[in-house]
Order: C-alpha cells, then structure tokens, then sequence
C-alpha cells in the first residue's frame, strides 16, 4: 500500500495544508470534528441513513450488454447518475452538513463548476436549514443555466464570479476568501477531494460508499472483483470514492482527466498526465503549466489541480490516468445515450471514452458513472444538432 | 525565548514603534516599484515588507491581488525581485513577503531538489533581513527555519485572531525579528475601521517579548495611532498604499507624482504611529 499518514492528511509528497494562518485554527477543529465525530457509529448511521431516505441509496451496479457488446469487455455502471440532484456529489454533501450542524456552524458555502456540487450543497442546505451561499464561475453560469435556477429555487444565493477565468478555481479563490471572512460560523462544503487538510481525506470517506456498494455489488453478481475500475477525475472525488474500496485489491485503476483539445493544444485539465507539482488551493498536488489555458468540454473537470491523493497514485503508479479528448468524451457521450438509453453527465462520458480504450485488456470493468447528462442537453443540443 | 538575527530588523522597533509599509515588486513595473519603496522611506519607514508575486495568493484580498497580477504582468520573478533588491537605495530593513512555493522551488535546478536554502542564501546576499511566508504553518517551518538561522535573517510570522493555544506556542518559539498580527478575520484590504480582535491578539500575546507589528486593514494616520495606543510595536500597511499605485496606473500619473502621494501616505501614517507611543507612554507611566 502506498504511504499515508491520516492524521497530517500527506498523500506521499502531496496534500498538507497550505493556509493562511487565519484558517489553521478552523481547519484543526474540523479535523477534530471529523476524526471524533464523523467516524462514529452514530454519525456513520444517521449519514448512511440521510442516503438511503433523501438522496436514493444504494444505487444499481447495472451489467450494461449494449455496451459491453461494443466495447469487448464485461461493464459494469455504477449508476451514481441516479442519484438525488442526479450525481455522486449529495453524498459527501450529507456527510459535511450534517457535521457542520453538529459543530455549530449555520452557513454554508461552496463552489461549484458544473453546477452539481452547488446543487448537493443547495438541497443540503435546504434540508438541514443553513444558510447557504454558492460561488461559481461566469463562464459556468452561462452553459449550466438550469443548475443555478435549481440552486435559487433551493434557497441558495449564487455569486457569479468574473476573476481571473471565471472559471471553477477562481470559485474556490473567492469561496476561500468568503470563509476567511465568515469563518466562526461558516462551513466551507469542499465539493471534490481537494484543498488543505482535512477535505481530501473528508470527502474520500463520504465518498468511499460509492465503491463499498459496488464491491459488494459485483462480488454478488460475479463471486469475483472486478479486473479494472474505470472514473473520470476533475477533482477527483468520484474516482476515490470508487477507487478505495478496492486498493488493497488487485484491482487496476484508471481516471480520466479532461484532455480538452489534446495533450499538444495547451488546452487541457490535465494535470496529471501533462502538469507538475506546485501548490494550489491550500494543497500540494499536480496542476498544469502556467501556459496552458484550463479547458474542458465539461466544466466539473475544467480544474486546474486534482485531488492530492491522486497525484500520489500517480507518483506510485497505483493508477493509470489519461487525458480524455473533448472529441472522445462527446462520443462515448452520444453511445452510451444510444446503446444504453442512459445519457451521462458529460464528465462521466470522459470514464466511459476511457472504458473503450482499456476494454481489451480487462475482462471485467466497473466504470463509475458519476452524473447524469440532463445538466449537459443545451450544449448537446448545439454540438450534436439535435433540432431547436 | 527571542529570536532575532538580523541587527537591523532589532533595531529598526527598538527606537520606539515602527511604521512598515507593504508593497508588491514590481507593481506596475520595476522602475516606478523602486521609486515607490524609497519615497515611502523617505517619509519615515523604519522596515520595508516587499512581496514577491506568486499567482496563488490565498490570503489576500482584491487590492493586493490586482498588484500582484500587474507585478506578474510586467515580467517579475524571483530572479528579478533578487535583482530588484539589490538595486534598491534605501537603508532600512528589507522583508520578503511570498508564498512557500517559490521559496521551495527555487534553485531547484540547481540542487536537484526543491529547499528552501538556494532561495534564502539569494535572499541574504542582495541584503533581505527576513521573510514572511504567509502560507506556511509553524510545524511544516523547520527547514526554511535552519536555513534563516544559517544566514542570519528572521523569519516573522502571522498570529491570526483564530490562533489560540498549542497553535500560538509553537509559531511563538519559530518566531523571529518580529511577530505579524493579523488586525481581524477575513483577507488584505484598507478598511474603515479597526477591529477589535486587534486588542484582544495583542493581550494574548503581551507574554511574549518580540516585537509585535499589526497589519489588515489600516488605512489612515488615525488606525495607527489607535493600535499603537493600544500596546502595538508597530503597524504595517499594505492595501492602503497599493490604493495609491492603483489610483495612479489608473490614471496614468507620472511615478514622480505617484511617488509624492506615497510619500505624504507614509508621513501620516509615522505621525499616526508616533502619536499612538505618545499616548502608550503616557499610559504606562501612569500604571
């Protein structure tokens, strides 16, 4: 197993905690919080429960034939798509709320890119009643125009944010920027497994149900683990969340980074296959080259850093990671709508372009299908001219 | 126990409080940059905190990351700010404010390895007495520590309103030259007002013998006396003084006149800080 340490939050030579001073004091409480509370049994009943009522828990393990067929590999879809707010984020947003609540705190923030993670924290928000303020990009607020209506319908109040990019780190920027103001009784709800020490390993245990399920799930199915698990990674939450159940196992990984317009473009989220180590958002992680301009077709993976402990896996090779083409991803995106009936969340169809290309050489794959594509159908409609 | 290795940086608040101006190399570009900082010393400051641009500034705010981003724009880089150092002409104490990263990276090449020591041996050899390194906790400081102990340079730190207990204790035995109190919570940025987690930060850490400097949010000669008044050591302005250069990119003012306005801002903010010893005097011959 590769070296960790739980209580620093390091991930080999990555993660820590990179902060101003200002949030050292609020960050060790949480980790406090995390380590005593949320890993009690209660905790652990009252969140699994939270799951199973609110959000739809367990999701299917489904065996998808049509796909198989075509890819030449047993694919398993973990239908995390299913999900209430329709992706894998309500899960960790249940987990933190319902801490926040038990630390006192009475506001929550969050960024958000697609819109997913805004949308968990929204609904969470709503259902535990905190005040909840959301931070995302211009450039996201204009190609996920339904997501941010669903999060004021909730009750959030959304901040357009036109720095920089206007894109998901300049959300992160002014989110940070906001708890450092607020934060004696402001929640920061980190929506991937990113930023300083605790969310990275905080986020991984909220999101580890998704490959407890599924490795229950395909040991039932098939009395044996599966030969590969396949995730899309932006921050990475999904894949993790897929991935620990099964790293003890002989089990391959593989995470699909938004490859944008290719490795050469220097339009790219691809830090882990093109970037460099350096210090972002409170951690250190891979992120890509000043030059290159952070792109994706999907805005969930249009990020310039990853999860620390992905850039571990790398540095390790206990995981494989490839920059998905835009190109690849709308295709997968259109074949599993037409093979299966199931339409992905554009970030998802990135794991399903890369199911294709690793389906020769494993038998069986699980691939985490994290979102659904209705959040995408607008941009579809353009790129695929589907009629107005 | 006190740590200080640099003579000048003792010396700059033994005589009575310290008016430390803050501004970023480079903003909008190295020449007027350098007439900036000597106009500011001309009107009275007794240490200089330069910042090195690094374009993940997490603890600033608007202000200072729009002089960041100019500073970035018109080519700084830690070579350059090296150079930018050397050239300056002024005598007081210079202080290095930047992000853990480019100290760690830098000389990487060099060493094969990232460290710290490259970036503070550069440092001491154009004359920096100390570094603030915003982004990096007391427990993760132990290298850049040694190699500012090898040089003879300080290494100041923040003591936010959040940092209380164990947390103070250990930045308090890391500490050197003098200690940046964080005036109130959120990020950089002038304000109106001064806050009242000023008083209660300096109380916390009246036990502690080493200078204690305040910075976030003073804007006028008024804050400084205030926080003077209150048992400060000195005051640092950042914001307030970027505002200047920022009026002056904005308005395409020539840097002579830029430079004079600056001059006039330190002159009243000294008199704020003199003023508040004044009071500070008074008060403690009375008890």
């Amino acid at each position: 197993m590769a070296p960790q340490d739980q209580d620093t939050g390091e991930f080999g030579e990555f993660g820590g905690r990179h902060v101003p001073e200002l949030l050292e004091g609020p960050l060790d409480q949480l980790a406090t919080a995390f380590e005593n509370v949320a890993q009690t049994p209660a905790f652990r009943a009252e969140f699994l429960d939270v799951l199973e009522e609110y959000a739809g828990r367990p999701t299917p393990l489904y065996h998808a034939e049509n796909l198989s067929a075509e890819y030449g590999a047993d694919i398993y879809l973990k239908r995390e798509d299913l999900l209430h707010g329709g992706a894998h984020k309500i899960n960790n947003a249940v987990g933190q709320a319902l801490l926040a609540k038990k630390a006192g705190r009475d506001r929550l923030i969050a960024e958000t890119g697609a819109g997913q993670h805004g949308t968990a924290t929204a609904m969470v928000g709503a259902l535990f009643d905190l005040d909840t303020e959301i931070y995302m990009g211009e450039k996201d607020v204009e190609r996920q125009k339904m997501n941010v209506f669903r999060m004021r319908l909730m009750g959030a109040k959304v901040n357009e944010v036109t720095r920089g990019n206007a894109g998901l780190a300049d959300a992160v920027d002014a989110a940070l920027e906001d708890l450092a103001e607020n934060v004696e009784n402001t929640h920061y709800l980190v929506g991937s497994v990113v930023g300083p020490d605790p969310f990275p390993r905080m986020v991984r245990e909220f999101q580890s149900v998704i490959g407890d399920e599924a490795r229950e799930q395909i040991l039932d199915r098939t009395g044996e683990l599966p030969d590969a698990a396949v995730a899309c990674v932006g921050g990475g939450s999904n894949a993790i969340g897929l991935f620990h159940a099964f790293r003890d196992d002989d089990v391959a990984f593989y995470g699909g980074e938004g490859g944008g317009e290719g490795a050469e473009s220097g339009r790219h989220a691809a830090p882990l296959t093109e970037g460099k180590s350096d210090v972002l958002h409170g951690m250190k992680t891979r992120v890509i080259d000043e030059d290159v301009d952070v792109h994706s077709v999907s805005a969930g993976l249009d990020y310039p850093g990853v999860g620390p402990e992905h850039a571990m896996f790398r540095a390790v090779g206990r995981c494989e990671y490839r920059g998905i083409t835009d190109e690849e991803a709308l295709e997968a995106f259109r074949t599993l709508s037409e093979l299966e009936g199931i339409v992905p969340a554009l970030e998802s169809s990135h794991a399903i372009a890369l199911a294709k290309q690793i389906a020769d050489d494993h038998d069986t794959v699980v691939v985490n299908l994290s979102g659904r594509g209705d959040k995408d159908m607008e941009q579809a409609a353009e790129l695929f001219d589907l009629g107005s | 126990m006190t740590r200080a290795n640099s003579r000048a940086l003792a010396e700059a608040f033994a005589d009575g409080p310290a008016f430390v101006p803050y501004l970023v190399a480079g903003d909008p570009d190295c020449e007027s940059s350098k007439a900036y900082v000597e106009a500011l010393v001309r009107g009275g400051a007794d240490v200089v905190e330069l910042g090195l641009p690094f374009s993940e500034p997490i603890a600033e705010g608007p202000t200072i990351q729009s002089a960041i981003a100019r500073a970035l724009e018109s080519g700084m880089t830690p070579e350059r700010f090296f150079e930018f150092v050397a050239d300056l002409d002024v005598d007081v104490p210079l202080v290095c404010m930047t992000y853990y990263n480019l100290v760690y990276q830098y000389g990487r090449e060099e060493t094969g390895e990232p460290g710290p020591e490259p970036f503070v041996r550069r440092a001491a050899e154009v004359g920096i007495e100390g570094f603030v390194v915003p982004d990096l906790p007391a427990e993760e400081a132990g290298p850049l520590r040694d190699a500012c102990d090898e040089y003879g340079l300080d290494l100041v730190f923040v003591v936010a309103p959040t940092t209380r207990g164990e947390r103070l204790e250990r930045i308090m035995e890391q500490v050197s030259g003098y200690v940046y109190v964080q005036a109130r919570l959120g990020t950089t940025g002038a304000r109106s007002d001064v806050s009242r987690a000023t008083d209660e930060s300096l109380d916390r850490l009246r036990e502690y013998d080493v200078p204690k400097a305040v910075g976030f949010g003073i804007s006028t000669g008024d804050h400084a006396e205030r926080i003077v008044a209150g048992g400060a050591d000195g005051v640092i302005v950042g914001s307030a003084l970027i505002d200047v250069v920022a009026d002056g990119v904005e308005n395409d003012d020539p840097t002579a006149e830029v430079a004079a306005r600056l001059e006039e801002k330190a002159r009243e903010l000294k008199a704020g800080t003199r003023r508040g010893a004044t009071a500070s005097g008074a008060r403690s011959e009375r008890t």
